[in-house]
C-alpha cells in the first residue's frame, strides 16, 4: 500500500472531510444518512468500488440504524485519505478501460457498452446505463468514448 | 486467451463503472451544496441579502469595463406601454422595435442599455476593416447618411426588403444628427446587427462622434428623451462609436468608407490601428496621462464634464503604463504617493482598488476603461510620428472629400481631412488592387452621384435633407459582378401613414403568425411528409397545402404567402428556419438569471481582481479585506462577523475558501431571490437542480 506523501496537514484534511459530511447533515446533529456516505467519499476525491464502500460503511455504521455519526466518520475517512486507499482513475486509465474489450476504435455501439456495464463488473442499474449514455450526442448512433471521457470530466472543474 | 479477455473485461468494467459513478456522486455533492446556500441565503434575511447585492452591483459598476452592465439594476415598470425586448435579440424582437418606434413610442432605458451593451460587445470583436463577399445568390445593398431621418430607413426597408442572412446590408456611417430620430436608427441598425452579424455592416462616419453630436443635435435627442439615463447612453455609445469599424472591402475590390481616402491612405496600416482608441476622430489619440497630484487629473475638453462622480474618479487615476512598446514612455507613478489632506480615506481605497486590478494582470482591459472614459490631453501626451500618422489615416478615411482637379490637399471646409483628386483615386484603387470607392459624407441632389471617371460613388440616404424637396435619398444594390445600380427615392408624408386596412391587416397577420407558431409541430411533422429525402426545403406549392391542412382555417394560404413567408429561393422554402422565425418569445421572469450567467467573463473579472494572490480562490481574508475597502463606499456598517457570516454563506464546499463557481452561483442566487417576487421561485429551482 502506498502512503502518498500527503501536503496539507492533518487538520486540513479533518475540515475538508467535516465540512463534505456537514453538506448531508440536515439538521446539524453530526449524523447523515449511511446511502449518501458514499456520495461523500467520491466527493472528497476518492474512487471506491461498491464493495469498498460497503466494507467503510460496515465499519462506521451505528448497528445497523441507517445512520453515520461524524465522531466514527471523521477517523476513518482522514485514514482513507491520509493512505490514498481509494486513488482517483486518471484519464488515461479510462480511456484504456473503454479501448480493452473493443479493437481500439475509439467508438463504440450502445448495445456494447450497456452489455459491458449492465453485465460485468459492479453491474450499472436501467437508470444509471441511460443517465451515462444520455451524455452522448448519438446522432450516428456511436458513442465516442474519448468525447465522453472529456465532457464528463470537464463537466466538474473545481 | 480467453480468460485474459474475460479478466479486462471485468476490469475495464470496474474502473467505467467506478469513474461513472464519482462523477455522478461529484455532481449530486454540488448540487446539494447549491441547494444549501439558496436556503442559507434565503434564510439569512433581508439585510444580508442586499448587501451581498449592493457588494455585487459595487463592484459590476467599479470593475467591470463597462458599467453599462448596471442596466441590470434597471427594473421595467408595469407603467411601461412600450416594447419590450428579449435577449439575445431575435427578428421577432427586432419587428416589435420598429413597430414600436413606427408609433412613436419609447424604448425603456434599460432595453437601450442592454442593446448597447451587446452592441459593445459584439463591435469589439471586429476587425477594422469588414470583409464582405458577394455572391450570385445574395446582392448586397449599401446605404449613405441617414442623419437620424427614421422615414428614410423604413422607406428603404420597405422598398429593399429588411436585412437578413439572404439580404446583406452595409451602412455607411453617419446615422445620428439632425434628424430628431437618431437614437431610433442606432437602435435599429445595432439590433439588425446583433440578429444578423454576418450579414450587416456598418461603418464609422464623422457623426459617429460626440463631439459633433453636441453640435449637431444627437446628444440633446438623447438627453431630451432620456433624462434620467441619458448621460450613461451617450457615454456608452461614446464607446460604441469609437469601436464602429472604419471601412468595409467588398470582394476585395470594392472600398467602402464614409468619408473617402488622401494620398498617404494605407489600408494595410489601418487595419493595424486600434481604432477604439479614437473616441473622437477629431481629437489625438488617448495616451496614458500622469496622475498628478493625488487626486488632480488632467481633464482635456474632450470630456463629458458633467460625468457621474464615479466615473470622474476613474479617470483620476491613471497610472498604469500598458504593455505595448509605444506607450512605455511614461514613468511610473508611485502608489504610496497619497495625499494628506481631504478625502484619504477614499484615495487609499481608489488606490487599492487600483494596485489590485493592476496586480489582476488586468493592465490592458483597464486601460480600455480609462481610455474610453478619459480624453486625449494634447498637452500631456506625447505625440510621436506613428501617432500621428495613425490619426491621419482615421481622420482621411472619415473627413474627406472628392475634389475635380488633381492633387491631394486639406479640407479646410470641414476643418479635417482632405479634399483628394482623381489622380489620387487611381493611385489609391491601383495601389491596393481595387476597382471602385463607394462613399458618403456629402448631401447629392439625386441622392448619388459618379465622380472620378466613374470610380468614385457617393450615395446618401437622407431625403430631403435640408428641406422638403431638396434632394432624393438613394441606395445601392450590388452583385457579384460589382456593378452598383442606385435605387433613388423621396420620403414623404403620404407614404408613411398606414391606411386603417393595412394596419387591421397587420395585426390579423400578426396574430395568424401566432398561430402558425403554436402549431409549429404539427406544422414541421406536415412539412416533413413532403419532404422525404431530409432536404429541409419544401415547395411553397406545399407549404401552402400542408399549412392549411394543420391550421384547417380555410384561408387562402396562396394568396397570403408573401406576407408570411419572406424567403423563398427559387420557389423553395427552407421551412425549419421559417418556423424559426416565427417564434414569439415572452419576456421570462428569468431574464435577469440568464442575464448573470451571460456576465460570465465580467464576474470572472471581479473574481480576479479580488484574488489577488492567483490562487483561482478567494480566502475569507481577501474576502474580508475588499469588503471593508468597499463597506466605506458603500457606507455601510458592517461587523467582522457579518462579513465572516457572509463569506461563509457562500463557501459552498466549506473549504475555507470561495472558489470561482461559488462565486458567480452566490451572484445568482442573491438575485434569484431578491427578485423573488417577480420569479416563479420552484420553477426556478428545479430548472438548476437538473442542470
Amino acid at each position: 500500500k502506498l502512503i502518498s506523501v500527503v501536503s496539507e496537514s492533518v487538520s486540513a484534511v479533518e475540515q475538508k472531510i467535516t465540512a463534505a459530511f456537514k453538506v448531508f447533515d440536515y439538521d446539524s446533529s453530526n449524523k447523515v444518512d449511511v446511502r449518501e456516505i458514499g456520495t461523500i467519499i467520491y466527493s472528497l476525491g476518492c474512487c471506491p468500488t461498491q464493495a469498498d464502500i460497503h466494507k467503510f460503511i460496515a465499519e462506521v455504521e451505528e448497528e445497523h440504524s441507517g445512520v453515520v455519526f461524524l465522531e466514527k466518520f471523521l477517523p476513518a475517512m482522514t485514514k482513507v485519505l491520509l493512505e490514498n486507499k481509494f486513488p482517483p482513475i486518471p484519464k488515461s486509465t479510462i480511456l484504456q478501460a473503454f479501448k480493452v474489450k473493443l479493437d481500439q476504435k475509439g467508438y463504440l455501439k450502445p448495445e456494447e457498452l450497456k452489455k459491458l456495464l449492465m453485465e460485468e463488473g459492479e453491474p450499472f442499474t436501467q437508470q444509471e446505463i441511460e443517465e451515462m449514455l444520455a451524455h452522448t450526442d448519438r446522432e450516428d448512433n456511436l458513442i465516442y468514448y474519448p468525447k465522453l471521457i472529456n465532457k464528463l470530466t470537464s463537466d466538474l472543474t473545481q | 486467451m480467453f480468460s485474459s479477455l474475460c479478466f479486462s473485461a471485468i476490469r475495464a468494467a470496474l474502473l467505467i463503472q467506478r469513474w461513472y459513478r464519482q462523477y455522478v456522486a461529484r455532481l449530486e455533492m454540488r448540487r446539494r451544496c447549491t441547494w444549501n446556500i439558496f436556503q442559507s441565503i434565503e434564510y439569512a434575511g433581508e439585510q444580508d441579502q442586499i448587501k451581498l447585492y449592493n457588494f455585487f452591483a459595487f463592484l459590476m459598476d467599479h470593475f467591470t469595463p463597462a458599467n453599462w452592465l448596471s442596466y441590470f439594476l434597471l427594473t421595467v415598470p408595469d407603467s411601461y406601454s412600450g416594447p419590450h425586448l428579449t435577449f439575445p435579440m431575435t427578428f421577432c424582437g427586432l419587428s416589435k422595435l420598429m413597430e414600436a418606434f413606427k408609433h412613436k413610442q419609447q424604448l425603456h432605458a434599460r432595453y437601450v442599455l442592454q442593446i448597447l451593451g451587446e452592441t459593445w460587445r459584439f463591435l469589439r470583436i471586429l476587425p477594422n476593416i469588414n470583409h464582405v463577399s458577394v455572391c450570385p445568390t445574395k446582392e448586397i445593398t449599401i446605404c449613405g447618411d441617414l442623419h437620424g431621418q427614421l422615414e428614410d430607413l423604413l422607406l428603404i426597408f420597405y422598398k429593399n426588403g429588411l436585412p437578413s442572412c439572404e439580404k446583406p446590408y452595409i451602412f455607411n456611417g453617419d446615422f445620428v444628427d439632425r434628424g430628431k430620430n437618431s437614437l431610433e436608427i442606432l437602435l435599429i441598425l445595432f439590433g439588425f446587427l446583433l440578429v444578423y452579424p454576418n450579414d450587416v455592416h456598418l461603418n464609422r462616419g464623422n457623426h459617429e462622434d460626440h463631439i459633433v453630436n453636441l453640435r449637431y443635435g444627437f446628444t440633446k435627442e438623447v438627453l431630451v428623451k432620456y433624462r434620467v439615463h441619458g448621460r450613461k447612453i451617450l457615454k456608452l455609445l461614446q464607446k460604441i462609436f469609437s469601436w464602429l469599424p472604419l471601412a468595409t472591402l467588398i470582394n476585395d475590390k470594392v472600398l467602402v468608407v464614409h468619408g473617402g481616402i488622401s494620398d498617404s491612405t494605407d489600408l494595410e496600416a489601418v487595419t493595424r490601428i486600434d481604432r477604439h482608441r479614437y473616441v473622437s476622430v477629431l481629437r489625438p489619440p488617448k495616451m496614458i496621462r500622469h496622475m498628478l497630484n493625488g487626486n488632480k487629473a488632467v481633464i482635456s475638453g474632450n470630456e463629458d464634464a458633467t460625468g457621474p462622480a464615479e466615473g470622474r474618479r476613474r479617470v483620476r487615476s491613471l497610472t498604469n503604463t500598458s504593455n505595448s512598446a509605444q506607450r512605455n514612455k511614461m514613468p511610473r507613478r508611485s502608489l504610496h504617493n497619497l495625499p494628506t489632506t481631504g478625502n484619504q480615506l477614499n484615495c487609499s481605497v481608489e488606490d487599492e482598488l487600483r494596485k489590485r486590478r493592476r496586480l489582476a494582470g488586468f493592465d490592458q482591459t483597464y486601460n480600455e476603461i480609462k481610455t474610453s472614459d478619459s480624453d486625449s490631453d494634447p498637452e500631456f501626451g506625447e505625440s510621436t510620428e506613428t501617432h500621428g500618422q495613425e490619426w491621419k489615416q482615421v481622420v482621411d478615411l472619415l473627413w474627406s472629400d472628392p475634389q475635380p482637379q488633381n492633387g491631394c490637399i486639406p479640407n479646410e471646409v470641414r476643418g479635417g481631412g482632405c479634399y483628394w483628386g482623381p489622380d489620387v483615386t487611381e493611385e489609391v484603387l491601383g495601389r491596393h488592387n481595387l476597382q471602385l470607392l463607394i462613399r458618403s459624407h456629402e448631401c447629392k441632389q439625386d441622392g448619388y452621384e459618379f465622380c472620378h471617371n466613374r470610380r468614385v460613388l457617393t450615395i446618401f440616404s437622407a431625403s430631403n435633407y435640408y428641406e422638403v424637396g431638396s434632394n432624393r435619398g438613394a441606395y445601392i444594390r450590388m452583385g457579384p459582378d460589382l456593378v452598383p445600380h442606385c435605387i433613388q427615392y423621396q420620403a414623404s408624408s403620404t407614404c408613411r401613414e398606414l391606411t386603417l386596412r393595412q394596419r387591421c391587416t397587420r395585426s390579423a397577420l400578426r396574430a395568424l403568425r401566432q398561430q402558425l407558431f403554436v402549431h409549429k409541430s404539427d406544422l414541421i411533422g406536415a412539412f416533413q411528409e413532403f419532404d422525404p429525402n431530409h432536404t429541409g426545403r419544401i415547395s411553397l406549392h406545399h407549404w401552402a397545402t400542408a399549412t392549411e391542412k394543420v391550421l384547417n382555417l380555410g384561408l387562402p394560404w396562396r394568396v397570403l404567402r408573401p406576407q408570411l413567408v419572406n424567403r423563398a429561393q427559387y420557389g423553395m422554402l427552407n421551412y425549419q428556419q421559417w418556423i424559426r422565425e416565427l417564434s414569439i418569445t415572452e419576456p421570462k421572469p428569468e431574464v435577469i438569471m440568464e442575464t448573470m450567467y451571460k456576465q460570465h467573463s465580467n464576474l470572472e473579472t471581479i473574481f480576479r481582481i479580488i484574488d489577488t494572490d492567483h490562487s483561482g480562490l478567494i480566502s475569507f481574508e481577501e474576502f474580508r479585506q475588499t469588503w471593508k475597502l468597499l463597506s466605506s463606499h458603500l457606507k455601510m456598517e458592517i461587523s467582522d462577523k457579518a462579513i465572516a457570516d457572509l463569506a461563509q454563506s457562500m463557501d459552498f464546499n466549506k473549504d475555507g475558501s470561495i472558489d470561482i463557481n461559488e462565486f458567480m452561483e452566490a451572484f445568482r442566487l442573491v438575485d434569484l431571490s431578491t427578485h423573488k417576487a417577480t420569479n416563479n421561485l420552484d420553477g426556478g429551482r428545479d430548472q438548476w437542480l437538473d442542470g
